[in-house]
């Protein structure tokens, strides 16, 4: 205590007084912040289900569109298709992002190979999605000669695998020493410490990182126009175009029927919803079986 | 049966930093052996080296002959197969995060593809005994994470963990060191009990604590194995003088 100078009463008051002020100031700002994150997303929110919830019927669910000049119809076959070209997406995305992942944190480290994939997936997450659809149309679509719904669920991976990768690499990176010195003191071999161990550790972390990339691909419209292509009727042939909900969105937002924009709102609500459901669903099913740690 | 292991002229390097250099000594077999030593005096380097874990880094590197029996562990085996029959305890308790209290004590041989339920269920409530642990925890070995566990708790359960792959020589880096007063005895009573049937390698900064569970006991100083002998003789009547500084406070 003596070390410190002697104050007067005043200036120690002063001095608390500003603190305090400096204390709430911040939590105001933080706060304040919190707020304006969550606004855009409530007004989206909010925005869709005025717009949406009226044209939302059994007839959205069951039928396919109705031609140009009938009325009713809706997009039973785009909520399928979204469904085949993002599980397709998933099948490739994820296997291969958690890979790539796995390599980066457990092997590449300092290596050329692994820098070179870490710059290349940092590089590939800022590409316009527009040009991960070309891309995909270069290599799938002209190689087969036709769209497809195999070339919509490639594009769509292409965009996941960056963000698993990198959610991959760093939450490994979050598994302490201790736990993998652990498994090697047990005599248990790396391969089997990274799957059994380290993964298992990280795994709520690199979930999250593979819905993010879920959702993300389930939105996205630009590389679908020219893989998936759309299609106003039911298909199961993945070598045939195939009707996604964002391409259904934007060709009936871009219309010039009434009816159609209705539509494309209540298309847009039914995508967010789908995915915020199939969200939650993986979250509560990777839960389970899960222990946690108790401090 | 513990099996014991001679170690002749080992050297080990982190970088180009020369941590240990040439120590020869013998472990007796079904004995607890104490390692003590000021910080950075390379008695974790030493027991790191004696199954293999030192080279786990990779700027690590270790010469010399370890003999675990007939078994030159640097020559004639993988490193895999030495740490199975070398268990270690680490200074922080380490369970894994994820897995319940039985799949912690399973895990050696869950992961190295054993399989057979009746056999993990027996050797997991043996283990546990063995630790000193079955009792707090029988009821909830499959429900609970081995990370609710307390500190001491958690740090049994790494013993049981090491003890279930059935191990010959059990190896433990400042094991208490975490740990409160009465987790320490407990661990100290352990180590009394698994000296009969293991060779116990014991790292620790706590002299009294060489002096009640070992049998000899090896002072290091900066990276050199200065004096090994018998427990009793090193506490009265060392022949170093470095020891005699060390033992009695003068530094370190």
């Amino acid at each position: 205590m003596s070390a410190l100078p002697q104050r007067s009463p005043g200036s120690e008051r002063a001095l608390r007084l500003r603190r305090s002020l400096t204390d709430h100031l911040v939590t105001v700002l933080a706060v304040g912040s919190t707020i304006l994150v969550l606004v855009p997303l409530i007004l989206i929110l909010g925005y869709l289900l005025y717009k949406g919830t009226s044209s939302l019927n059994l007839d959205f669910f069951t039928k396919i569109p109705a031609p140009v000049g009938e009325s009713g119809g809706g997009m039973a076959n785009s909520i399928v298709g979204s469904a085949v070209v993002l599980t397709l997406a998933s099948l490739i995305g994820i296997p291969v992002g958690i890979g790539a992942g796995v390599y980066l944190s457990e092997y590449g480290r300092g290596r050329m190979l692994g820098n070179a994939i870490r710059f290349t997936a940092d590089v590939v997450n800022g590409v316009p999605s527009i040009v991960v659809g070309i891309s995909a149309y270069a290599v799938v679509v002209v190689k087969q000669g036709h769209f497809s719904a195999f070339a919509g669920g490639i594009a769509l991976s292409i965009m996941m695998v960056p963000t698993i990768t990198r959610t991959t690499e760093e939450m490994l990176a979050t598994v302490p020493l201790a736990v993998r010195e652990a498994a090697y003191g047990l005599g248990i071999p790396k391969w089997r410490t990274v799957l059994s161990v380290s993964l298992r550790t990280a795994s709520p972390g690199i979930i999250t990182g593979c819905m993010l990339a879920f959702a993300r691909a389930a939105g996205e419209t630009a590389p679908l126009l020219f893989t998936a292509f759309g299609n106003q009727f039911w298909s199961w042939d993945l070598r045939q175009p195939i009707a996604a909900l964002p391409l259904q969105i934007y060709t009936y937002a871009v219309s010039p029927y009434d009816e159609w924009h209705r539509l494309a709102w209540a298309g847009a609500l039914v995508l967010i919803l789908l995915i915020m459901i199939s969200v939650t669903l993986v979250r509560i099913f990777a839960g389970r079986g899960m222990l946690k740690g108790g401090n | 049966m513990g099996v014991g292991i001679r170690v002749e002229n080992l050297n080990a390097w982190y970088g180009p930093t020369h941590t240990l250099k040439d120590v020869s000594l013998h472990i007796p077999a079904n004995r607890a052996t104490a390692l003590i030593g000021p910080s950075g005096c390379g008695k974790s380097t030493f027991v790191r080296c004696l199954n293999r874990m030192h080279e786990t880094n990779p700027t690590a590197r270790a010469e010399g002959t370890v003999m675990m029996g007939d078994l030159d562990i640097y020559k004639d085996a993988a490193p895999v197969e030495i740490r199975r029959r070398i268990g270690m305890v680490f200074q922080r308790p380490n369970p894994f995060p994820t897995m319940s209290i039985y799949d912690n004590v399973a895990s050696g041989l869950k992961l190295n593809g054993f399989r057979k339920r009746r056999i993990l269920d027996e050797i997991v409530e043996r283990s546990l005994k063995q630790a000193a642990l079955w009792e707090e925890v029988k009821d909830d070995l499959k429900k609970k994470s081995g990370a609710s566990l307390s500190g001491g708790q958690q740090q049994r359960l790494c013993i049981a963990r090491a003890l279930a792959v059935d191990p010959e020589v059990l190896l433990m880096d400042e094991p208490a060191s975490a740990l409160d007063p009465v987790s320490t005895s407990k661990i100290e009573d352990l180590i009394f009990q698994l000296k009969s049937q293991y060779t116990i390698v014991i790292v620790t900064h706590n002299m009294q604590q060489a002096a009640r569970v070992a049998e000899n006991t090896g002072f290091f100083l900066t990276g050199k194995l200065v004096e090994f002998a018998p427990t009793h003789k090193i506490f009265t009547m060392p022949s170093d003088k470095r020891t005699e500084d060390y033992i009695t406070g003068r530094f370190g």
